[in-house]
């Protein structure tokens, strides 16, 4: 059965039955310009902290959290393939030429996913804002109007549950462990604290997306709240610091460093070998 | 045998050595709360344990390649097979411990370079082929090795080396799917598969050990049931099975003594580099300082990490401590006031 059976419009389908990259593709269906554009953006979230957080694999404090890091990491290159897939429906690009051949001022993520991982603290506090922030919207973009969005978001909201849970449980252990652990991942909330603006910056693309897109801008509040309620029960503080400055169009990397190293590493191979499967 | 071991077997009594001699003797399994010699334990424990830090070692060559690889699927695979093999490593960890000795024990045995691990993954990965060569080679070899092991005569190992199995045939397939595209791909993959092809075979065929004839333990580990065929028999099992697959990836083997002998039925292979091979394990590998490097820093890295669980699994016990004692301290305070109430009610009462 496919998710594109019923209708032309990507953007009316039936029921969404996509459950893998394979699945979406093999739909055969398109995703309007400005839903791919969308979905770009969750996309490439998933895939530079998917790139991010892989490089614990071999290196995390504990072998419990090789694998535990390593699940996150494969659960939102699953979340990216899915995304990448349908937006790339739009232009007749695969998931792979997006991933690999988009140069840096192409690709739309948040500084946060970006950023580096840091020590464990600084890892666990981007987790924490990435997750909470994530779980908010894909808890809403499971009633978009769109039923491919829908239905990754579906499938991707069972996951990211996980993600938040795991997040939550560091929060506490390491601001109610030891002094060191307090004071690691209260300088990692402080580096990471700056670009939470970003992932709330609604564009002009949301107004065009009404019903399909989430605002992101609505999952402020209810994100934040559940964030300082964790910190505090964690004894932790909210950081009180300035807000990284936005560009003109958010995620469009013009203030971001960090993009083009991540990109030189993941998309070197496959550039050396332009036109080769794998 | 040492000292202790020798009270430990003299003290079993005569019913317990022969339940073990009887357990080995129906090939049934033994398990933790059997009696068992202090050699067979001992042994065991080397084996299982350095079989478990193979695995966390050999996470390292190809989690480098994680950041790297290049086709999100392939991505996706290769960070599923690395988690996998941590996952190997905790059960073998656990399967370990059945014999008396604490996983921090044994990882300390790792750090402090007193523990083994194989020696195959001191080679370098150095390019995405190599991710094709471990999965079909390395993880093959494993296969050949380990698949005998599903019936070793200790309970808790065989068990672990049961799901290891099913886990390890799903990554073999893997690196034979990377050859084969590599193979079928262009010329420069072609040339990478064969290029990890050639640097990957013979310490592939290394990883079964010494010729029989070097091996000491085999024979001790054979009676007892852990080890069902020698070094050499799985070696050739291992040649046999692979030379087909080589044929079907359209790739060499580099060895130009290898062909097919019609009166033994089996490959003739030629002779491996043991000196080598004996270099490899003293620690003169390629990658033996940079792989002790970086399984040493991640755990001293992590050190404050884990001192902070454990700090919070203390004070969470404290506090439900402190919860229950204050609990029953209300209920007995209640009485005292319902007592004082009472009291106080005579005295009204009396006063009235």
């Amino acid at each position: 059965m496919s998710a594109f059976a019923s209708h032309d419009s990507a953007t009316k389908q039936s029921a969404g039955v996509a459950i893998t990259a394979e699945e979406i593709a093999e739909t055969g269906g398109r995703a309007p310009e400005a839903v791919a554009q969308y979905a770009l953006r969750l996309g490439d979230d998933a895939l530079m902290l998917s790139q991010r957080l892989g490089w614990w694999i071999s290196r995390a404090p504990e072998l419990e959290e090789d694998i535990a890091l390593g699940n996150i990491a494969l659960d939102l290159i699953g979340h990216a393939r899915f995304l990448l897939t349908y937006a790339g429906s739009a232009w007749g690009k695969t998931e792979d030429e997006l991933a690999y051949f988009r140069n840096e001022e192409e690709f739309r993520s948040v500084r946060l996913v970006e950023q580096e991982n840091g020590d464990f603290g600084q890892t666990i506090a981007r987790q924490l804002l990435f997750s909470f922030y994530q779980y908010e919207l894909y808890s809403a973009l499971q009633s978009s109007t769109d039923q491919t969005l829908a239905a990754i978001a579906d499938k991707a909201l069972k996951e990211v549950e996980y993600h938040q849970d795991h997040a939550a449980q560091w929060i506490l252990r390491l601001g109610l462990g030891t002094e060191e652990s307090k004071r690691r991942i209260q300088d990692g909330l402080y580096y990471m604290w700056p670009y939470l603006d970003e992932l709330f910056a609604d564009e002009p693309l949301h107004d065009e997306l009404e019903g399909i897109a989430v605002r992101p801008s609505t999952l402020r509040e209810r994100t934040l709240e559940r964030v300082t309620a964790l910190l505090a029960e964690a004894e932790l503080e909210v950081p009180n610091v300035a807000q990284a400055r936005l560009s003109a169009a958010p995620r469009d990397g013009a203030y971001s460093e960090y993009r083009g190293y991540i990109l030189a590493e993941m998309q070197w191979l496959a550039r050396q070998h332009p036109g080769a499967t794998w | 045998m040492t000292e202790q071991t020798t009270t430990a077997d003299q003290a079993a009594t005569t019913a317990e050595q022969q339940h073990f001699e009887h357990l080995i003797s129906e090939d049934s399994r033994v398990e933790p709360r059997d009696w068992m010699p202090e050699a067979y334990r001992k042994s065991l424990t080397r084996q299982v344990s350095q079989h478990a830090h193979s695995e966390i070692i050999g996470m390292q060559p190809e989690a480098n390649w994680i950041t790297r690889a290049p086709s999100l699927k392939r991505k996706a695979v290769l960070m599923a097979k690395v988690q996998d093999e941590a996952g190997h490593g905790l059960y073998l960890y656990s399967a370990a411990e059945t014999l008396g000795t604490p996983r921090s024990v044994l990882n300390e045995q790792l750090l402090s370079g007193k523990a083994k691990y194989s020696s195959i993954f001191n080679y370098p990965a150095r390019t995405w082929a190599d991710m094709g060569a471990i999965g079909w080679l390395v993880d093959g070899a494993a296969i050949c090795n380990q698949v005998p092991l599903c019936r070793a005569s200790y309970g808790p190992y065989g068990r672990a080396m049961v799901r290891i199995c099913k886990e390890e045939s799903f990554h073999q397939r893997q690196g034979w799917e990377i050859l084969y595209e590599l193979s079928h791909g262009t010329e420069a993959q072609k040339q990478m598969a064969q290029d990890a092809v050639n640097r990957f075979y013979g310490p592939a065929l290394q990883m079964f050990g010494p010729p029989d004839a070097d091996s000491p333990n085999s024979q001790q580990s054979m009676q007892w049931n852990i080890k069902r065929f020698s070094n050499d028999e799985l070696r050739q099992r291992f040649v046999d099975m692979i030379v087909p697959q080589a044929e079907a990836l359209g790739l060499t083997l580099p060895d130009p003594d290898l062909k097919w002998n019609e009166e033994r039925g089996h490959y003739d292979y030629g002779q491996l580099d043991w000196d080598e091979f004996m270099s490899v394990i003293k620690g003169s590998g390629p990658c033996n300082v940079q792989r002790m490097k970086r399984r040493r820093e991640a755990h001293a890295q992590g050190a404050w990490v884990r001192e902070a669980a454990e700090a919070y699994a203390q004070r969470q016990a404290r506090e439900a401590a402190e919860a229950a004692a204050a609990a029953s301290a209300t209920d007995a305070e209640a009485t005292e006031e319902f007592t004082v109430v009472a009291g106080r009610g005579s005295a009204e009462l009396i006063g009235a």
